[in-house]
């Protein structure tokens, strides 16, 4: 399996924050990542590691430096484009699971399908269902969201973040609230999706075991990269 | 098209998953517009009537001898540059009447913008009632004519209109003058001039406008009887009434008729001036409260979905996270409050009507002054759709600027808890 094409290029990345008082989080930060890989990015607390996710994920925008996925320079793109481009492109899994409350679990995972208006809703409602079977919840679909238990709600998300099959997908400790058993499922799920539909996974943990078993660990440290 | 159905689908979850809220909202708008259709049926039913009622009894434009034009001193003439005082001077006697009266009518009726013209001839009379005498006035009319003007014919209470064209001693008397004189049609009443002439006329026919001004004073005659009563000749005119396709040019050509037939020229408007300025004071007060109720139904709104977006900041950043735009969740958030204006409006709408259906129902007596059993209602369709529009701007106005900031909610300082 060739994975030698870099689905994401970061260069000279330097990030500040002014409150309370200026201070620099990422420290030029460089690295390529390449298709198809399972990376985490650790780091003690304070280290920047959410910082830099946050980044990549092109919600932040404020940084120096040049973020390039897929071939196309994401800096100074404008927000609706880069909204428009993490709809088709990336997915987000958090910490707390972070489904919208009052709507169903099936919405939930139709919304940003019906939002990238590339298939019909038949479409993508069976869609929806095949990822719910794969991560065991289907009989859920129409529950509300706020209804499911933590283990239940994080398998929602991951399939909702999977709906418009993303380049990448992201995760924020995704498994820092589960239990062992939900974290297990969630990290094979990641595994699996990385092997076999080339989908690249940058994963945010302070979990050193589940940070072992991925392809590659970046490391920071005080903002500046230790290990690539 | 395809995101609207989206965003609407989305704003239509966030109200119904909190409808106590969402009705709490829309009841604000709803009161403000029923209120202002109920308001404003009042208020312009009340106008429409005091108009109505003006123009049975006001012609659109009365020509009239007006002897208390200043006029020039004879000093004035012999002694033109200097500084002249006259103290007390004295009108001169002149005649009330309108010199070549029927050559003026015959000029009006050759005016396009004219649709009916009317010359009269009004003397002040005593109504002999035993040994009570009754002030009151004598209209000498082309009858016909002046039922062209003022509708007489269904004015009337008994007789006909022809009943006063068959006599040359006829009256046609108001309700309420009848009934203090306890006279009724067929009875004969005498009457006595201010130049001290008196004759008996007899009563073919009762009349009410429907405003005690009139119906308690005045009675209609023949032209040439109230000549007779006059003693005057039968070129003796002293009124002539207009009646225009257009009643709201009336007073520009009573200002063209005053300069050239130099007698003068009222308008209705200005006849009424009381009335109309009654008019825009009501039209004032209803716009001021309807606009007040609106702003604080406005008010409401934004302080619901300021509330909501607060509560919903979590929402906003997974929406932003999955790919929604800034412009996506402004929209989904006015679509709300648009949703609440558009529900609360119509709500509004049918509850204004039957607000107003109800006014229309409270009895009201006002005794002789006027012909009223019930308030007078509006219920035109214009105040309708001002109503709709206004909630439909109001809100979304006041949905705009929460939903603005929606938009801006920056989603990592959320997702990062």
């Amino acid at each position: 399996m060739s994975t030698s094409v870099p689905v994401l290029e970061a260069t000279h990345i330097n990030k500040y924050f002014f409150e309370p008082t200026k201070f620099q989080v990422l420290k030029d930060v460089s690295f390529t990542i390449e298709r198809g890989s399972f990376v985490s990015i650790v780091g003690k607390s304070g280290s920047g590691k959410s910082t830099l996710m946050y980044l990549l994920s092109t919600m932040d925008t404020d940084y120096e430096g040049e973020i390039i996925v897929n071939g196309e320079r994401l800096t100074d793109k404008k927000q609706k484009e880069l909204a428009r481009f993490r709809n088709e492109n990336i997915g987000f899994v958090f910490q707390f699971h972070f489904l919208l409350p009052e709507f169903s679990v099936l919405q939930n995972l139709m919304l940003p399908a019906q939002k990238l208006g590339r298939w019909s809703d038949e479409e993508i409602e069976q869609r929806a269902y095949n990822h719910l079977k794969t991560l065991g919840v289907e009989d859920q679909a129409n529950k509300l969201a706020n209804k499911l238990s933590g283990g239940q709600q994080q398998r929602v998300a991951i399939a909702r973040a999977l709906m418009n099959d993303p380049l990448i997908v992201m995760g924020d400790e995704p498994t820092g609230n589960l239990d062992s058993v939900n974290s297990e499922i969630v990290f094979d799920t990641f595994h699996r999706i990385s092997r076999e539909q080339q989908q690249t996974i940058i994963m945010v943990t302070h979990d050193e075991d589940l940070a072992a078993r991925t392809d590659r660990i970046i490391e920071l440290k005080d903002g500046e990269v230790i290990r690539a | 098209m395809k995101d609207f159905s989206l965003i609407f689908q989305i704003a239509r979850t966030h109200l119904l998953s909190r409808v106590k809220q969402t009705i709490v909202a829309m009841l604000g708008v709803t009161f403000g517009i029923s209120l202002f259709i109920g308001m404003v049926g009042l208020m312009t039913g009340l106008n429409d009537f005091t108009e109505e009622l003006a123009m049975t009894s006001t012609p659109h434009i009365h020509i009239y001898n007006d002897v208390a034009v200043d006029r020039r001193t004879i000093l004035d003439d012999s002694n033109p540059d200097g500084f002249n005082v006259v103290h007390h001077q004295k009108p001169k006697d002149e005649k009330q009447n309108l010199k070549d009266a029927f050559q003026i009518v015959r000029v009006i009726q050759q005016d396009e913008r004219v649709l009916g013209v009317a010359p009269s001839v009004a003397t002040q009379v005593f109504y002999n009632y035993g040994p009570v005498q009754l002030n009151g006035s004598v209209l000498g009319v082309n009858i016909l004519a002046e039922d062209r003007m003022f509708d007489l014919r269904n004015k009337l209470r008994s007789g006909t209109l022809e009943d006063l064209l068959n006599t040359n001693d006829g009256l046609i008397m108001g309700v309420g003058l009848a009934r203090k004189l306890n006279v009724q049609t067929g009875d004969r009443v005498t009457i006595t001039t201010p130049q001290g002439y008196t004759m008996k006329l007899r009563v073919v026919g009762t009349f009410q406008m429907g405003m005690g001004a009139i119906d308690d004073v005045r009675s209609y005659a023949n032209i040439t009887t109230v000549q007779k009563i006059m003693q005057k000749d039968n070129q003796y005119i002293t009124d002539i009434n207009v009646k225009l396709k257009d009643q709201s040019e009336a007073e520009s050509i009573a200002v063209m008729y005053q300069r050239l037939f130099g007698y003068r020229s009222v308008g209705w408007e200005e006849a009424n001036a009381t009335l109309i300025i009654g008019n825009i004071f009501r039209n004032i007060l209803t716009y001021t409260v309807s606009i007040t109720l609106l702003t604080v139904a406005g008010f409401g709104i934004y302080n619901i979905l300021n509330m909501t977006i607060y509560n919903k900041m979590k929402d906003i950043a997974i929406l932003k996270a999955m790919g929604f735009s800034a412009q996506d969740v402004t929209q989904i958030f006015l679509t709300q409050s648009i949703i609440i204006g558009l529900l609360g409006s119509l709500a509004g709408l049918m509850l204004g009507y039957l607000l107003a259906y109800g006014i229309s129902k409270v009895p009201f007596d006002a005794g002789d002054v006027v012909n009223l059993t019930s308030l007078p209602v509006n219920f035109s369709i214009t105040y309708y759709i001002i109503g709709i529009v206004f909630g439909m701007l109001t809100t979304s106005l006041a949905g705009y600027l929460p939903a603005r900031k929606a938009g801006k909610v920056d989603p990592i300082e959320i997702l990062r808890g």
